[in-house]
C-alpha cells in the first residue's frame, strides 16, 4: 500500500478569515457587516429598528429560523409581506403567533394548523417576553433585502500570479544572456591561446614540454594513509546516513493523507475556536481521543449548510459547500426537507497518528490528569488546513517529554501523599513524570 | 522443612523401580535432547549437498535485507467512527452489564464486560448471593464468537428465512393437531419463571402439548427424593460456610454435584480462623476435586458407598440393618465420621452423590435429624428439573408414532442420550422435528428444521436459581446472526405479537418485583423475593419403617466385577461447550490433561490388568516419548452391550476395582476438527446412572496424552508447598511449621531474608503503590476459574494438543497439583512388627498387601502459580536486551517489542512461569482456533498486546488493570480506595483464595495477609523475594 501525501502550496493560501452561523459572536459580526453596507442605502422606512431587530432575531429566533432557508422553522425573509400576500394575515396575527403559537393552533386557525403540521408537529416556543415593538423590530430586520455577496478576492491572487510569472521570464532571459557572454569569453580565450602558440612556433621558440607527472588519482591510490583516512571517512559517513535512514523507517512525521471529507481544522479549531474536546470528547475519559461520530458534526451543521468564510482559489466556497454536502450524504441528512433519510454511509477516515499495538497511550491521562495541551503533541492543529502528523511519535520523543515535564499534582488528592514523599526523597519541589516512574517499560508496554 | 513429606507429581517419581526414570529426568534439564545427530550425523548428505555454507549465508543475507525493505512501507489504517454514537458507549472505555447464564448446565448471575459493544469477559456479580462464575462460565463468552454458529434458520441443509420457517411450522403444527397427535417440547432446564408461564400458556392454547425437561447429566434421583420429602421439585441447598464437619459419600460438591457452586461457602469454612476450621471426610471412588480437598479421603467402590450410607443411617437415624462385606478400615472410618458428626451437632452435614432415591432420601433425613444449619431445604435449588422417566417415555412414544411434533431447545439428545440411536430412529417417525440450536450439532442436523438460536449474551430471559432468588438475562450485544429465541417463537405460535422482552417485563412486574423497580432489577441482574421459603413443617415425616426399607435397599446392593463412575470434567461439563478452545486446553485440575478424556484407573489395577507401562518400556518410549509427552494404552470397556475403546490414565487415589470416565467429549458435529477429541461416555450412561458395572480388556494401540506439569520432577524442591496440620498449627509456633529457610553465613545459620546474605541492594518500595498477591492454599479448591479469566483478560493464545505435548503451553496462570504421602511409614512398620502367622487378620500373607501404598490414596495440594514478580528477579539480570525490567510498583515488566527471544529468562526462572511464543498464534491457519477468524478475534482485550512469534511472555500481574485503577483515581482526584486494586485472577476467585492489593496501604486486606503467620514465599531459599505470597496449607487431620 502506498501512503498518500499531499503538500500544501503555501503561496496560494491567502489569509482566510471566515465566519459561520455556529458562533453567535461571529454571526453578529457578519450581520452587522451586512447591516452597515445596507443601512445607508436602505430606503425601506419601516416602523421599527432593524438593528435592534437583528439582535433580537439572533438571540431568540436564529436557533430555528434562517432568513433565506428553511430550517427547523420556515425561512423568515419578508415574512410579513409573504403572509399578507399568501394568506391575508396581518401583523396582529404575527404578534399572537409569536407570543403563544400553541394558543393560535388551538383556536383552530387554519394557517397556524397548516404550519404546525408541515413542520413535524413541533410547536414553536412561546415568546411572551417579546413586546409588540420588539416584534416590530424583528419584522423590520426580516424585511431587509438580501445582501449581495462580496466578490471573492480571486482578482488579487491572479494579479500576484502574473507578476510571479513575469519575474520568471526575466530571470530566464538574464540567464541566457550570461550563458552567451561566458561562451563568448571562453571562445575568445581559446582563440588568444591558439594565436599565441602560432606566434611562438613561427618565432622558433621551443615550448617547454610538460613533464610527465603522476596523475592525482594515482598519487592518491599510492598514498595508503590518505586512502585509509578517506575509507574511514566514507564508512563513517555512510554509516551515519544509513543510520539516519533506518531510524526514520516507520516514523511518519509529516504524514498528511487525503481524507474522504476535506475537514479543515483551521476553520473549526482556528477561525471558530471550537474547543478540541467538543468534538474529541472521549479524550477526557478514554484512551482514544475518538474520531467524532457524525451526529456530533450535525450539532452545528444542521444549521450551517454553507461556508461563508474567506476562500482561496483552491479552497473556494463551492469546494467547502461540497464538503458539507458530503457530510450530509454520509449522515443521511436531507437538507431541503430538513430531515434524516436514515440512509447512512459511514466515513472511512484515514488514520494519521498510528501508535504500534505494543505501545499503550491514554489520552485521558495526558489531557484530563496531566492537563497537557493537544498542541503539545499534535502541533498547531488550529492552523492546519489538512492535518499532518506533527510529532515523530517515537519512543525517544515520549521519553524526552516524560523527563522534562512536571506532573500536575496541585489539587489532585491522588498525588498529595506521593508528591510529599517523593519530593522529600528527590529533594525537589516539582516532580517530573520520570521521577514518578513514568520511564518504566511496563507503564506503556503491556 | 515443616512437615516431613515427600511431594510427587506422577507415579514414576514414586516407584523405587522407576528411579532410573526420575534420575534421567533430574539429569536432563531439557526433556527433549537437542537432535544434533539428526542434522550433523549424516556425512554423505552433508557433503553431497549442493548448498554450500556460502550459499546459505547469501540466502540469509538476502532474505534479511528483503524483509527489512518490505517493512519500510507503513500500511494505511482506516478509522470508521459511528454515524450516531450510542450515548453510553465511549470508545476505549469498558461498560459492564449484569446478566445471567442459564444454559441448562451452568447457572449463575454474572457481570459482562463489553468494549465498543463487544462482550469480552465474564466477571462475578458481587450483588448475587449465589454462586460465582466457574471456568466454563468464564469461557462462555468465547462461545458467542463461535464461527460454526448457525447464521440463519435452516430446512434440512437449505437456508430459509424466518418467515418461511414460521409459516411452515405453523402449518405443520396445525396438521399435527388435526391428526390428534401430540406436540412435545423437549427442553433443557430453564429454571425460568417466565418461560414456565409461557409454556403453560402454550399448553392452554394447544391442548395436545407435552413439556419434557431433560438434563444431560441427570439429578433425577435427588430431585425425586426431595419431592418425596418436601413436596416440591428441587434440590436441597447447602451453605458449607457454616459447616464444621462435612461428610460426603460420593458427592463431588466442589465440582458439578447438584448444579455445583458450593465452593464459595466451603472455602470460607476451610480457612483456619481462631484456631478452627471445618473437617471434611470424603468417601469416593474417583479422585475428584472434592476428594482432593478433603482432610480425609477414603477410596471405595460405588457399592461400598451405598453401604457406607446405610451404616451412617444406622448410626444416626437409629436403624439397625446388618451391613455385610465392608472392610474394617471403612467401618472404622464411618464410625469416626459419625462421632465427629454427632459432636459437631448443628454444624455437621452429610451429602451424597449416589444416584439412588433411597440414598438421597436418607441424606435428607440424616441432615434433618442432625438439625444441620448447613442444610437448607427452605430455598431449594431450581437449576435441575430433568425427569429421566419422562425422557424414556418420550423416546418410546416417538417410536410408536404417538408424537406428531418434537420441538427441542437447549438439548442435544442424539449426543447425550444413552440410547441415542434409538432416539435417532424414533426421530424419523415424528412428523415435524424442530431444534432450536446454536449449532448444526448431532441432534439438530437430524431435524426437519433448525431454528438458529441466539447465545445467552444476545437473549432476554430470567432465571430462578434458588427459590426466590431471581436473575435477569439481558442481551449485551445485538444478535450477531439472524437468530430467534425459543421463547419468541413460542409466543408467536401462541398467537401473541409480544416480544419475549415485553413478556418477561410484564411477568416480572406482575408476579416477581412486588412494586420494586424493573430498571434496578435489570441493573443489578438479581432480585430477591422474600416469603417464598418452603415451610419447615412441609417436610413429610417418614417413619422408622421407611428408613428401614431404604437402608435395607442400600445395604443389600452387591456387584461383581469392576465399577465405572461417570463424571463431568471441570473443564467440559456436559459437553455443550466442546467447541471452546479455552476449555479444551484447560488442564484438568487432577490429571493435568488437556484436550482429552480417558479412563482413570488405580495403579494396582493397571498392573493387574496390563495397562501399566513400566520402567523397561520407558526407554523404548512407550510411556513418554521424546517430547516428554505421556502415552497410554487403550482399553475396551463394555457395559451391557455397549463397548468403547478408551485410553487409560493412571490416577493415584482411584479406588481399587473402580474406573472413572468423564462426559462431554467425543462430540462429532458442530465443532472444528481439532475439537473432536476424546470418547463419548454417554452411551455407557445406562438408565441415567453414573455408576455402571463394566468388563474390561486391553485393546491395541498407543494413545498420546497432552498433559501439563508431568514433564519434570520436583528436583528435590519439596518445600514448594508448606503444609501442616491444624493441631500443630494451633499448638506450635510459626518457626516450627513455617520456618524461614536458613543459609550458612560465616558458618552460622542465617535466615535468607536477612539483608547480610543478600547479593542485592534493597530498593525503597515504601512510596506509592507496591502490589502483592496472596494465595491461600487452604481456600483454593483448584477449580480453575482464574485460569480461564486470565486467558480472557490477557489474550493468552491456544496452542493445540500437539504443542501442549511438547510442553509449549501458554497458560500464564497454572494450578499445579501435588500429591503427597508420609515418607515415614510408621504405621506400616508397626503393622509389620505385629504380624502373627501367615494368614488371619494379622497374617503376613494378606498383611503385606495392606501396607500403605503412597499412590493408593495420596493427599493432594493445589497451588496456583503465575509469575512471582520477584523483587530480586533472576530473569531480569540475564536478559541481554533488558526486555524484562522491574517496576517500582513491584511488577516485573515484560517489554515484548524489546524481546529478541533468547529465552535466557525462562531458563533462569526458578518457577518456570515464562512462556515462549514458538509460533504466531494469531491469524495462523496452523492454529485454527478462535484467533484465526475475525469473529473469534472479537473476544480479544484491546488493552493487552497480542504477542507475536519469538517473544517471551508471562503474567503481568494485570498491569493494565492496576494502571486503570490508578488512572481512574487520578481522574477523579482521589486516593485509590481500600481493596480497589484487582487482577483478573483475584476478581475471578469466588473462594477468596486470591487476594490482590497495595501493601503500602495498611487498610488493604493484603497488608494483613502478607505478614500473616501462614505466609511464605515460594522457594524462599533462592532469595528472589517474590511479590506473590502463599498461605500455608493446614489440614484438619485429627480423628474424632
Amino acid at each position: 500500500m502506498k501512503k498518500s501525501y499531499q503538500k500544501l502550496e503555501d503561496n496560494s493560501i491567502n489569509a482566510i478569515k471566515q465566519m459561520t452561523h455556529c458562533n453567535l459572536k461571529f454571526r453578529a459580526l457578519f450581520l452587522s457587516f451586512i447591516l452597515i453596507t445596507f443601512l445607508s442605502a436602505s430606503l425601506f422606512a419601516q416602523e421599527g429598528d432593524a438593528t435592534a431587530g437583528k439582535t433580537l432575531f439572533n438571540a431568540n429566533c436564529a436557533s430555528c429560523h434562517k432568513l433565506d432557508k428553511k430550517a427547523t422553522g420556515p425561512a423568515l425573509r419578508n415574512v410579513e409581506q409573504r403572509l399578507l400576500e399568501e394568506s391575508g394575515l396581518d401583523r396582529d396575527w404575527i404578534y399572537a403567533w409569536i407570543k403563544n403559537s400553541s394558543a393560535v393552533i388551538k383556536s383552530g386557525d387554519a394557517y397556524a394548523n397548516k404550519i404546525y403540521n408541515d413542520y413535524n408537529k413541533s410547536a414553536m416556543t412561546a415568546f411572551p417576553q417579546l413586546s409588540t415593538s420588539d416584534v416590530d423590530n424583528i419584522l423590520a430586520y426580516t424585511a431587509q433585502p438580501k445582501a449581495e455577496k462580496p466578490v471573492a478576492t480571486a482578482t488579487g491572487a491572479v494579479a500576484e500570479n502574473s507578476t510571479g510569472a513575469g519575474s520568471g521570464i526575466s530571470k530566464n532571459v538574464l540567464l541566457a544572456a550570461l550563458v552567451i557572454l561566458f561562451g563568448l569569453l571562453a571562445a575568445g580565450l581559446f582563440m588568444v591561446n591558439k594565436t599565441l602558440r602560432r606566434f611562438a612556433s613561427e618565432k622558433g621558440i621551443q615550448l617547454e614540454e610538460k613533464s610527465k607527472r603522476t596523475p592525482l588519482w594515482q598519487a592518491f591510490v599510492k598514498n595508503q594513509f590518505l586512502l585509509l583516512v578517506t575509507a574511514i571517512f566514507f564508512l563513517l559517513a555512510s554509516g551515519y546516513f544509513a543510520y539516519g535512514y533506518f531510524m526514520q523507517v516507520g516514523v511518519d512525521q509529516g504524514y498528511q493523507p487525503v481524507q474522504p471529507i476535506h475537514f479543515s481544522h483551521k476553520i473549526h479549531a482556528g477561525d471558530n475556536k471550537i474547543d478540541c474536546k467538543y468534538c474529541h470528547s472521549s479524550a477526557r475519559v478514554s484512551k482514544t481521543s475518538g474520531i467524532p461520530s457524525l451526529n456530533v458534526c450535525m450539532n452545528c451543521h444542521k444549521s450551517i449548510y454553507e461556508y461563508n468564510g474567506e476562500t482561496t482559489a483552491e479552497y473556494s466556497k463551492e469546494f467547502y459547500d461540497g464538503e458539507i454536502k458530503k457530510l450530509y450524504e454520509a449522515v443521511g441528512w436531507n437538507d431541503a426537507e430538513q430531515q434524516y433519510t436514515g440512509e447512512t454511509k459511514p466515513v472511512e477516515w484515514v488514520r494519521i497518528h498510528n501508535l504500534p499495538d505494543f505501545a499503550y497511550f491514554n489520552h485521558s491521562q495526558h489531557v484530563s490528569v496531566g492537563g497537557v495541551d493537544c498542541q503539545t503533541c499534535h502541533g498547531p492543529i488550529q492552523e492546519m488546513e489538512i492535518v499532518e502528523q506533527y510529532a515523530p511519535l517515537t519512543m525517544g520523543w515520549c521519553i524526552n517529554c516524560h523527563r522534562e515535564t512536571n506532573v500536575k499534582t496541585e489539587g489532585n488528592a491522588y498525588y498529595t501523599k506521593i508528591h510529599e514523599q517523593l519530593s522529600k526523597k528527590y529533594n525537589v519541589d516539582k516532580l517530573t513524570v520520570a521521577m514518578q516512574g513514568g520511564l518504566e517499560c511496563g507503564k506503556c508496554h503491556y | 522443612m515443616s512437615s516431613n513429606k515427600k511431594y510427587w507429581k506422577s507415579v514414576e517419581e514414586l516407584n523405587k523401580d522407576n528411579s532410573l526414570v526420575v534420575d534421567a529426568f533430574k539429569q536432563k534439564e531439557f526433556v527433549e535432547e537437542i537432535p544434533t545427530d539428526e542434522f550433523l550425523g549424516d556425512k554423505d548428505t552433508l557433503e553431497s549437498s549442493s548448498t554450500s555454507r556460502r550459499d546459505f549465508l547469501k540466502y540469509v543475507g538476502f532474505s534479511t535485507a528483503a524483509a527489512t525493505l518490505a517493512a519500510c512501507e507503513g500500511p494505511v489504517v482506516k478509522s470508521i467512527p459511528y454515524v450516531v454514537q450510542p450515548e453510553q458507549i465511549v470508545p476505549g472505555v469498558a461498560n459492564y452489564y449484569a446478566t445471567s447464564i442459564a444454559n441448562g448446565y451452568d447457572f449463575a448471575n454474572i457481570l459482562v464486560k463489553t468494549r465498543e459493544g463487544r462482550p469480552i469477559k465474564i466477571e462475578n456479580n458481587n450483588l448475587s448471593s449465589g454462586k460465582g462464575a466457574n471456568a466454563r462460565i468464564n469461557a462462555s463468552v468465547l462461545d458467542l464468537y463461535d464461527n460454526l454458529r448457525l447464521k440463519n434458520p435452516k430446512k434440512g441443509v437449505a437456508d430459509i428465512s424466518w418467515e418461511t420457517f414460521n409459516a411452515h411450522v405453523a402449518v405443520k403444527l396445525g396438521k399435527v393437531t388435526d391428526a390428534g397427535k401430540e406436540i412435545v417440547l423437549l427442553t433443557q432446564t430453564f429454571a425460568s419463571p417466565s418461560t414456565s408461564k409461557l409454556i403453560s400458556e402454550f399448553k392452554e392454547k394447544h391442548t395436545n402439548v407435552r413439556h419434557v425437561v431433560y438434563d444431560a447429566i441427570s439429578e433425577s434421583a435427588a430431585l425425586d427424593a426431595f419431592q418425596n420429602t418436601y413436596g416440591e421439585r428441587g434440590l436441597a441447598n447447602y451453605d458449607f460456610s457454616k459447616a464444621s464437619t462435612i461428610v460426603s459419600v460420593g458427592a463431588d460438591f466442589l465440582g458439578d454435584w447438584q448444579g455445583g457452586g458450593f465452593d464459595k461457602g466451603y472455602s470460607k469454612s476451610r480457612v483456619p480462623h481462631k484456631g478452627k476450621m471445618s473437617r471434611h471426610i470424603q468417601f469416593e471412588s474417583n479422585m475428584t476435586l472434592t476428594g482432593a480437598n478433603a482432610d480425609k479421603r477414603v477410596p471405595l467402590t460405588p457399592t461400598e458407598q451405598k453401604k457406607v450410607l446405610a451404616l451412617l443411617a444406622n448410626n444416626i437415624l437409629g436403624t439397625s440393618v446388618p451391613i455385610s462385606a465392608l472392610s474394617k478400615h471403612i467401618v472404622q472410618a464411618v464410625s469416626n465420621a459419625t462421632t465427629q458428626l454427632l459432636r459437631s451437632g448443628q454444624s455437621a452435614v452429610v451429602v451424597t452423590g449416589v444416584q439412588d432415591v433411597y440414598a438421597q432420601q436418607l441424606v435428607l433425613a440424616i441432615n434433618k435429624k442432625l438439625g444441620s444449619t448447613v442444610f437448607d431445604p427452605k430455598t431449594p435449588i431450581k437449576t435441575r428439573q430433568g425427569n429421566d422417566e419422562a425422557v424414556s417415555n418420550l423416546v418410546a412414544d416417538m417410536a410408536s408414532k404417538k408424537i406428531g411434533a418434537l420441538i427441542m431447545s437447549g438439548v442435544n439428545p442424539s449426543y447425550t442420550l444413552p440410547n441415542a440411536s434409538a432416539f435417532n430412529d424414533a426421530l424419523k417417525k415424528v412428523d415435524l422435528s424442530v431444534a432450536f440450536s446454536m449449532k448444526e450439532d448431532e441432534t439438530s442436523s437430524l431435524c426437519d428444521y433448525i431454528a438458529a438460536a441466539p447465545h445467552y449474551l444476545e437473549s432476554w430471559g430470567d432465571v430462578e436459581l434458588t427459590k426466590g432468588h431471581y436473575g435477569l438475562i439481558q442481551p449485551v450485544i445485538r444478535p450477531l446472526f439472524d437468530t430467534k429465541q425459543f421463547q419468541d417463537a413460542l409466543l408467536m405460535w401462541s398467537g401473541s405479537t409480544e416480544t419475549y422482552h415485553d413478556y418477561v417485563k410484564a411477568n416480572w412486574s406482575q408476579n416477581i418485583l412486588d412494586g420494586a423497580s424493573w430498571s434496578k432489577a435489570l441493573h443489578d441482574g438479581v432480585h430477591k423475593k422474600v416469603g417464598l421459603d418452603i415451610e419447615e413443617a412441609a417436610a413429610i415425616e417418614i417413619g422408622a419403617d421407611s428408613y428401614n426399607t431404604a437402608v435395607n435397599a442400600l445395604a443389600r446392593t452387591s456387584t461383581s466385577g469392576y465399577e465405572l463412575t461417570l463424571y463431568p470434567k471441570t473443564g467440559m461439563g456436559d459437553g455443550q461447550q466442546a467447541n471452546n478452545p479455552w476449555l479444551q486446553e484447560f488442564p484438568d485440575p487432577l490429571t493435568r490433561t488437556t484436550w482429552d478424556n480417558y479412563l482413570t484407573m488405580s495403579e494396582a489395577d493397571a498392573k493387574d490388568l496390563g495397562f501399566y507401562l513400566n520402567e523397561s518400556t520407558f526407554f523404548t518410549q512407550e510411556r513418554h516419548d521424546a517430547t516428554g509427552g505421556l502415552n497410554g494404552k487403550y482399553a475396551m470397556i463394555t457395559v451391557n452391550d455397549t463397548s468403547l475403546k478408551v485410553p487409560v490414565i493412571i490416577q493415584p487415589g482411584q479406588a481399587k476395582g473402580t474406573f472413572g470416565m468423564s462426559f462431554g467429549y467425543g462430540r462429532s458435529l458442530g465443532l472444528k476438527e481439532e475439537m473432536r477429541t476424546g470418547v463419548n461416555a454417554y452411551p455407557l450412561y445406562k438408565a441415567f446412572n453414573t455408576t455402571q458395572t463394566v468388563s474390561i480388556k486391553p485393546a491395541a494401540g498407543k494413545h498420546e496424552f497432552a498433559c501439563v506439569q508431568l514433564q519434570n520432577t520436583l528436583m528435590g524442591r519439596g518445600d514448594i508447598i508448606v503444609e501442616t496440620t491444624l493441631e500443630v498449627f494451633n499448638t506450635e509456633s510459626k518457626e516450627h511449621w513455617n520456618p524461614i529457610p536458613v543459609v550458612s553465613l560465616n558458618h552460622e545459620e542465617t535466615p535468607v531474608t536477612s539483608p547480610e546474605v543478600d547479593l542485592w541492594d534493597e530498593f525503597d518500595r515504601s512510596i506509592g503503590h507496591h502490589f502483592n498477591l496472596s494465595i491461600d492454599l487452604n481456600a483454593c479448591t483448584g477449580c480453575g476459574a482464574c485460569v480461564i479469566a486470565c486467558h480472557a483478560e490477557n489474550n493468552v493464545p491456544v496452542v493445540g494438543k500437539e504443542e501442549i505435548r511438547r510442553s509449549r503451553d501458554m497458560h500464564w496462570l497454572r494450578i499445579d497439583r501435588y500429591y503427597s504421602s508420609e515418607t515415614t511409614f510408621e504405621e506400616d512398620d508397626t503393622k509389620k512388627d505385629n504380624f502373627a502367622g501367615l494368614s488371619g487378620d494379622n497374617g503376613s500373607l494378606g498383611g503385606f498387601g495392606q501396607l500403605e501404598d503412597p499412590a493408593a490414596n495420596p493427599q493432594v495440594a493445589f497451588q496456583p502459580i503465575m509469575c512471582q514478580h520477584c523483587n530480586h528477579a533472576p530473569c531480569e539480570t540475564v536478559c541481554p536486551v533488558a526486555a524484562s525490567s522491574h517496576g517500582r510498583q513491584g511488577q516485573n515488566h515484560m517489554a515484548y517489542n524489546r524481546c529478541v527471544g533468547t529465552r535466557y529468562c525462562a531458563n533462569n526462572c526458578p518457577y518456570k512461569v515464562r512462556r515462549f511464543n514458538w509460533f504466531l498464534y494469531n491469524g495462523n491457519d496452523e492454529f485454527d482456533f478462535h484467533m484465526n477468524d475475525d469473529l473469534g478475534r472479537m473476544v480479544i482485550n484491546p488493552d493487552v498486546t497480542v504477542r507475536s512469534r519469538g517473544v517471551m511472555e508471562k503474567c503481568s500481574m494485570c498491569i493494565q488493570m492496576t494502571q486503570k485503577t490508578i488512572l481512574d483515581a487520578k481522574r477523579d482526584g482521589r486516593e485509590v480506595k481500600t481493596n480497589e486494586f484487582k487482577t483478573a485472577c483475584s476478581a475471578a476467585c469466588n473462594n477468596g483464595a486470591m487476594v490482590f492489593g497495595d501493601i503500602n496501604n495498611k487498610h488493604n486486606d493484603i497488608t494483613l495477609l502478607k505478614d500473616n503467620n501462614r505466609a511464605y514465599h515460594l522457594l524462599e531459599s533462592v532469595g528472589t523475594k517474590p511479590n506473590v505470597v502463599y498461605q500455608t496449607k493446614v489440614r484438619n487431620t485429627k480423628e474424632a
